[in-house]
C-alpha cells in the first residue's frame, strides 16, 4: 500500500480520535462541571395537563328520537399564556376584543381572573380552570365575528374561536320530562375530592349530570377528556408538547319513554289540573305515570309543576333558581311526591284480606258508617249499600266493609295491647307491592313513602315523646297567655300522645286499610302495585332506561327488565283482584270517565281514589289502572292534589291516555292509530347511524322537523 | 505470496474452513456485542414508559431484539462472503440499493417520518429505511472502482475518481432531496475519506475539501432560508405556538445529560427520560438516556466501547491486504465514526439536530441490521488479510 494511503489513513485515524475526544469532554463540562445546575433544571421541569371536554351523549326516547341532544355554539376563549406576553399583559388586546363583542371590558377581564386571585368575582364568573387552558369569555358568539376575530390574528393574539358544544332540548312533540332527564351544573368540591387521579377524572371546569337521567348516567355519557401534555419550565412557561389525546365522545342513553306519548300525558295532567282547577280547587300539583306492565318499563311519566329544561343552559341565574324553588317545580311528584293513596290503597287491603283468609267471595254489609268508641267513621258521601260481595265493596269503593276486615284483623291481633312486632296482614301486603321502600328507579332522589303500621306508629312516640311529655308537663304557656281554651285542648292531646301514643288503635287501623292516615306513597310506586296485579304477581324495579348505544351505533348494553320480587300474595287473590277490577270502570267509581270508551275491546281495570288530606279543602284524586284488564300491557296511574275525586278530575284524562295508546277513535280501535310507533313499544333500541344520528321514525312520528340538525355534533 | 495463496482454490478453501473461528477480530466482537446489549437496555428504559399504557410493555424491546437478531445473522453472512464474489456483485448490490433509495417517493410506499420522507413500508407494519443499506452499498462500489485495474502502489486515476465520486453523488442528491442532512453528512465524509484513502492526488483531497466547505456554508443558508419558511408556515397555522421544537428538543436533551452528573440518577430513575421530556429518546436521543440514568460513567462506557469498535475497524484498515479491503474498513470507520459524533453531538448540543441513530445502540431496524453488515465485513477483511499472511 503506498505511503499516501497509510498516511492520509493515519490522518483520519486521529481525526476519529479527536471527535471522540471531543465529545468526552463536552461530556464532562455538561454533566460533571455543570451537572448541579442541569439537575436543577430537571427538577423544575414539570407537565401539565390540559383536559378537552368530550362531546356528551344524548338522550333517546324508545323510538329513536332525541330528547337531550347537543347543539354546536362559538365560543371565544382566550389564551392568557399568550396574553400575558404582550405589551401591558394584554390590555389592548382586551380592549379591542370587547370593543368588536360589544361587551364592557370589565366582563371579559372580570373572567380571565383566576377564581381565589386579587379581585376576582366569585363562581361562576371567575376562571376555575386551568392556567393553560383558554379561558372562554363569550359564549353563542356570531359566527361573522368569530370570522373576523380569526382573520385578524395578529391583531387578536392569544384569542381564538371554537365549536363548542352544548346541551340542547329538541322536545319532540314538545314533551317536556324535564324531571326525569335532568340537568348539568359544575361539579361540585365533593366528586372533586371523592375521585381518583386517572386521566378520565372530572376538573375543576367539568359539568357533570345534577339530576335525572343526566345524572344517573353521567359516567356513560361524559365520554373521556381529550389530555393535552405540555412541559412548563419553571418560569411557567409552556416549552413544548409532549403527548396529545382526543376525546372520546359519551355514549347515548336509549330510554323506553315514548316522547309522543309522553307529551300526551303531560297534557292530559295538565288537563286534569284545569278540572280541579274549574271545580275551585286548588289542583296544585300532579303526576302521572305509564309502565308497561310485563318489564316495568316507564313510557311516560309526567310531573305538574315543570319546568323548561333549558333554562339550565349555561347555568341559571339566582333570581331563576328561586323562581324554582318557589314554585316547587324542581322535584318530579310521579317519584319524588309522598302523597295518601286513598282508595286506591284498598286493591292492596284486599289482598291482604285474602292473605288474611277473609273469604274474598262472602257476602259483608256495607252500612254508612261505624263507629268506633267516640269515633265515628263514615263511607264518602254517607252512601249504604247493604250487604254486599267484596267485589262490589271494591267497585262502589265502600270504606266500612274495609272497615270491618281491619277491625277484626286489629282485634286478633290483640287489640291496642298488641306487641309492636304483633302481625298486621294490611302493613305486610303494603310492603310486599314495594310501598314504604324505593322502587329502585334508575333516576335519583326518589322517595320510599311510608308504611303506617304498629311498628312506625312506636317509632315515630319514640322520637316525639319527649317533646310531647315536655309540652303537657309546661302546658303551653305561650298560647295560654292568648287562648287559655286551645292551650288546654294542646296540652291534652300531647298527654295523651306522652302517655300512650305508642298504641295502635282501631282507628289507625281503620284509616290504614283505605290508605288514609299516616300511609304515604309515590304516584310510581302505585302504578307499580297496579302493574303487578296485572302482570300476576311479579314486583319489577322500574327503568327509564333501555339500553346504552355508541355514538358509533354500536349497542353497549341493554338494560333488561329486573325483577325486584314476586309479591306474597296468593295465585287465588290476585286473581280475585283481576277479576273484580274491571268492574270499577263497567258499574262502579271509574265507571262515569269511561262512559263511550270500547270496553268491550280494550276493558280497563281501575280504582279509584279520593284521599283526604288533613288541612286541605279538597281530596287528592287518584285514579290507577291498567289495560286491557284481559290481557294486561299499561298501568296507568294519575293524581292530583287538592283535585276532588278520582273519577272526576284524574279518571277523564286516564282516559284519553288509554285512547291515545290503544289508538281508540270513538267506538272503533286501531292499533295504527296509537301514538306509539307500530301500536306498541320498540322492542329493539333504536338504530344510531356510524356518523351518530339517531334513526328516527319517518313523516308522523318524527317529532321534529329536521331529525338530523337534532343529533350529535360530534 | 498473496497472489499465490488466492490463486490456489485448495488452499485457500482449507484455510478458510479451518481459521474462521480462530482467526475473527474478537475484540471487536466482544466491544460490537457488548455495546448493542448496553443499547438494547438503553431502548429498554426509554421505551417502557411509552409503552407502559400499552398490553405489552416490552413490545418495543422484543422488536428491537427481533432487529438484532436478523442484523447478527446478516453480518455473519457478511463476513463469510468470498471477495471476488462479492466485488463481482457490487454493482448490482449497488443498483439495487439505489432503485430502494428511489422507492420512497412512489406513492402509497413511502411514510414520512420526522419530515423526512425516506422509508418504505412493508407489509406488517415494518418500515425499512433505503438510505442505510445506501452506506454500505456506496462504500462498497466506490472500493470496487477505485482499487481496480492496478496494484497498490499507483494512485487511481482521474476518470476512476469521477467515476467514484458519481457513485457516492447520486444517493447524495436522493437523500438531499429527503431532507435527509445528517445522512448526507456522512456520505460526504465517507466519500471524501475513501478517495482520500485511496491515494488519489492531493489536489482531489483537497477540491474535495474545499468543495464540502461551500457546500456546507450553502447547505447552511439554504437551511436557515428553509427554517425561517417552516416558522412562519407554522406560525400561519398555530401562532400560540412560539416554541420552536428543535430548541425545545436540544434544550430537553442537555438537561437530561447535565442532570446526570457523575453517576446518573439509575437505570430506568431518570426523571427526564421516564417522563417522556425528550422526545425519540429511544433512538435519534438515545444518548440522553445513559447521560441522564447512567451519567458521565456510563457515557464514558458507552463512548469508550464505541472507540474499541473504531479503533479494531481502522487497525483492520492498516492490515488490509489489498486496496479494496482498506478503502471497504475505511469507509466504514468514517461512516460509523461521523455518525457517532453527529448523533451524540447533537444530544450533547454540539451538532446540529438531525434524525440519525447512533450505530448499534439505537432502535431502528435497518440501522441495526446495516450496522452488524458493516461489522461483518470488517470481520471478513480480516479474515481475508490473516489468510494472507499480513
Amino acid at each position: 500500500m503506498s505511503e499516501r494511503s497509510n498516511l492520509r489513513l493515519l490522518v483520519l485515524a486521529v481525526l476519529v480520535l479527536s471527535l471522540l475526544g471531543t465529545l468526552v469532554a463536552r461530556a464532562y463540562y455538561l454533566q460533571v462541571m455543570e451537572g448541579a445546575e442541569y439537575r436543577a433544571a430537571a427538577e423544575n421541569n414539570t407537565v401539565r395537563e390540559v383536559a378537552e371536554p368530550a362531546v356528551r351523549g344524548i338522550v333517546l326516547d324508545q323510538a329513536g328520537r332525541p330528547l337531550v341532544a347537543n347543539r354546536t355554539t362559538v365560543v371565544v376563549t382566550v389564551d392568557r399564556q399568550v396574553l400575558d406576553q404582550q405589551p401591558n399583559d394584554g390590555a389592548a388586546v382586551i380592549t379591542r376584543l370587547a370593543r368588536i363583542l360589544d361587551t364592557p371590558r370589565e366582563s371579559i377581564a372580570d373572567r380571565l381572573k383566576t377564581c381565589g386571585s386579587e379581585g376576582a368575582k366569585p363562581p361562576p364568573v371567575c376562571w376555575n380552570g386551568s392556567t393553560y387552558q383558554p379561558v372562554p369569555v363569550a359564549s353563542d358568539v356570531d359566527t361573522q365575528i368569530a370570522l373576523s376575530i380569526m382573520e385578524r390574528r395578529r391583531e387578536f393574539p392569544g384569542i381564538s374561536a371554537k365549536l363548542e358544544a352544548v346541551r340542547e332540548y329538541p322536545a319532540p312533540f314538545n314533551a317536556n320530562a324535564a324531571h326525569m332527564l335532568g340537568y348539568l351544573g359544575p361539579v361540585t368540591e365533593e366528586q372533586l375530592e371523592a375521585q381518583g387521579d386517572g386521566d378520565d377524572r372530572l376538573r375543576r371546569t367539568d359539568v357533570v349530570g345534577r339530576t335525572g337521567l343526566e345524572s344517573q348516567y353521567d359516567d356513560v355519557l361524559r365520554g373521556k377528556p381529550g389530555i393535552t401534555t405540555l412541559a412548563v419550565d419553571t418560569a411557567g412557561r409552556v416549552t413544548g408538547t409532549l403527548e396529545e389525546r382526543d376525546p372520546t365522545p359519551g355514549n347515548y342513553v336509549v330510554t323506553s319513554i315514548d316522547s309522543r306519548l309522553q307529551s300526551v300525558v303531560e297534557q292530559q295532567l295538565l288537563a286534569a289540573i284545569r278540572r280541579a282547577q274549574e271545580q275551585d280547587y286548588a289542583g296544585k300539583s300532579g303526576a302521572a305515570v305509564v309502565v308497561e306492565v310485563d318489564t316495568g318499563r316507564i313510557l311516560a311519566m309526567a310531573s305538574y309543576p315543570t319546568y323548561d329544561p333549558s333554562i339550565w343552559i349555561g347555568g341559571v341565574t339566582k333570581k331563576q333558581f328561586k323562581q324554582l324553588i318557589d314554585d316547587e317545580s324542581l322535584s318530579s311528584n310521579a317519584y319524588q311526591g309522598q302523597f295518601a293513596p286513598g282508595s286506591t290503597f284498598k286493591a292492596v287491603s284486599t289482598a291482604a284480606a285474602g292473605n288474611d283468609n277473609f273469604d274474598l267471595y262472602g257476602i259483608y254489609p256495607c252500612p254508612s258508617r261505624m263507629k268506633i268508641g267516640t269515633q265515628v267513621f263514615r263511607n264518602y258521601e254517607s252512601n249504604a249499600y247493604g250487604p254486599i260481595s267484596l267485589t262490589r265493596a271494591l267497585e262502589v269503593s265502600c270504606n266500612t266493609v274495609f272497615y270491618e276486615i281491619a277491625r277484626r284483623m286489629w282485634q286478633e291481633a290483640g287489640g291496642p295491647d298488641a306487641e309492636v312486632t304483633a302481625p298486621d296482614p294490611v302493613a305486610e301486603s303494603a310492603r310486599t307491592f314495594g310501598l314504604g321502600s324505593r322502587t329502585g328507579l334508575d333516576l335519583p332522589g326518589e322517595a320510599s313513602g311510608r308504611v303506617a303500621s304498629r311498628e312506625f306508629k312506636y317509632d315515630n312516640w319514640e322520637a316525639k315523646k319527649d317533646t310531647w311529655c315536655r309540652n303537657a308537663e309546661e302546658g303551653y304557656p305561650e298560647t295560654r297567655k292568648t287562648d287559655p281554651k286551645l292551650a288546654d285542648y294542646f296540652t291534652a292531646l300531647d298527654r295523651e300522645n306522652c302517655t300512650d301514643g305508642y298504641q295502635w288503635r282501631a282507628g289507625d287501623a281503620l284509616n290504614a286499610v283505605i290508605g288514609q292516615g299516616d300511609t304515604t306513597v309515590t304516584p310510581l310506586q302505585m302504578a307499580m302495585v297496579y302493574a303487578t296485579i296485572a302482570n300476576g304477581g311479579t314486583l319489577y324495579q322500574p327503568q327509564v332506561a333501555k339500553g346504552i348505544v355508541s355514538p358509533t351505533g354500536d349497542v353497549v348494553e341493554v338494560f333488561d327488565p329486573v325483577v325486584t320480587r314476586r309479591v306474597d300474595v296468593s295465585k287465588k287473590t290476585l286473581r280475585f283482584l283481576r277479576n273484580s277490577l274491571p268492574g270499577v270502570t263497567t258499574d262502579g267509581s271509574g265507571k262515569t270517565p269511561f262512559l263511550g270508551f270500547p270496553l268491550g275491546k280494550i276493558p280497563v281495570a281501575s280504582k279509584t281514589g279520593s284521599a283526604q288530606v288533613t288541612g286541605e279543602k279538597a281530596s287528592t284524586s287518584w285514579f290507577a289502572s291498567y289495560a286491557p284488564a284481559n290481557d294486561p300491557k299499561y298501568a296507568v296511574v294519575m293524581m292530583v292534589t287538592e283535585g276532588g275525586t278520582g273519577s272526576k278530575t284524574s279518571g277523564p284524562s286516564v282516559r284519553k291516555i288509554y285512547e291515545a295508546l290503544f289508538g281508540v277513535k270513538g267506538q272503533t280501535v286501531n292499533p295504527r292509530d296509537s301514538v306509539l310507533v307500530g301500536g306498541s313499544p320498540q322492542d329493539a333500541l333504536p338504530t344510531v347511524r356510524p356518523d351518530g344520528t339517531p334513526v328516527s321514525p319517518k313523516g308522523r312520528g318524527s317529532g321534529v322537523a329536521d331529525i338530523r340538525a337534532a343529533g350529535s355534533s360530534s | 505470496m498473496s497472489t499465490f495463496m488466492r490463486t490456489d482454490p485448495s488452499v485457500h478453501t482449507l484455510t478458510r474452513q479451518s481459521g474462521y473461528w480462530r482467526d475473527l477480530d474478537w475484540i471487536l466482537l466482544i466491544a460490537a456485542v457488548a455495546t448493542t446489549i448496553f443499547g438494547s437496555m438503553l431502548v429498554w428504559s426509554a421505551s417502557r414508559a411509552d409503552m407502559a399504557s400499552d398490553s405489552d410493555p416490552q413490545s418495543y424491546l422484543k422488536r428491537h431484539v427481533i432487529n438484532i437478531v436478523i442484523g447478527v445473522v446478516l453480518g455473519w453472512i457478511a463476513s463469510r462472503l468470498d471477495h471476488r464474489w462479492l466485488r463481482a456483485y457490487t454493482p448490482i448490490i449497488y443498483g439495487v440499493s439505489m432503485f430502494l433509495l428511489v422507492l420512497p417517493f412512489v406513492p402509497g410506499l413511502g411514510t414520512t417520518i420526522a419530515g423526512a420522507r425516506a422509508w418504505i413500508d412493508l407489509p406488517g407494519g415494518l418500515t425499512i429505511q433505503p438510505s442505510e443499506f445506501a452506506k454500505v452499498a456506496v462504500i462498497l462500489m466506490m472500493a470496487v472502482l477505485l482499487s481496480e485495474k492496478r496494484d497498490a502502489e499507483s494512485e487511481p486515476r482521474d476518470k476512476d475518481v469521477l467515476l467514484s465520486l458519481g457513485v457516492a453523488l447520486f444517493p447524495i442528491l436522493i437523500i438531499l432531496v429527503q431532507n435527509d442532512t445528517g445522512t448526507v453528512l456522512i456520505l460526504g465524509s465517507v466519500a471524501l475519506s475513501i478517495i482520500a484513502v485511496s491515494g488519489a492526488r492531493t489536489r482531489w483531497v483537497v477540491g474535495l475539501i474545499g468543495g464540502a466547505v461551500v457546500g456546507i456554508m450553502v447547505a447552511i443558508q439554504v437551511g436557515l432560508l428553509k427554517e425561517y419558511q417552516v416558522q412562519r408556515l407554522t406560525s400561519f397555522i398555530n401562532p400560540t405556538a412560539d416554541v420552536s421544537s428543535s430548541a425545545y428538543n436540544a434544550n430537553q436533551a442537555r438537561i437530561a445529560i447535565g442532570g446526570g452528573g457523575w453517576s446518573g440518577y439509575g437505570l430506568f430513575e431518570g426523571p427526564q427520560t421516564q417522563g417522556k421530556f425528550v422526545p425519540v429518546n429511544e433512538s435519534d436521543f438515545i444518548f440522553t438516556v445513559v447521560g441522564e440514568e447512567l451519567g458521565f460513567i456510563g457515557s464514558v462506557v458507552l463512548l469508550g466501547l464505541l472507540a474499541i469498535v473504531l479503533w479494531r475497524a481502522v487497525m483492520i484498515a492498516f492490515r488490509a491486504d489489498d486496496m479494496y479491503g482498506r478503502l471497504v474498513a475505511t469507509g466504514i470507520v468514517a461512516w460509523l465514526a461521523f455518525q457517532m459524533f453527529e448523533n451524540v453531538g447533537m444530544a450533547l448540543g454540539i451538532m446540529p439536530i438531525t434524525g440519525i441513530p447512533l450505530p448499534l445502540v439505537s432502535a431502528g431496524g435497518t440501522s441495526m441490521m446495516a450496522t452488524w453488515i458493516a461489522i461483518g465485513l470488517l470481520q471478513n477483511i480480516r479474515l481475508h488479510a490473516v489468510r494472507a499472511g499480513v
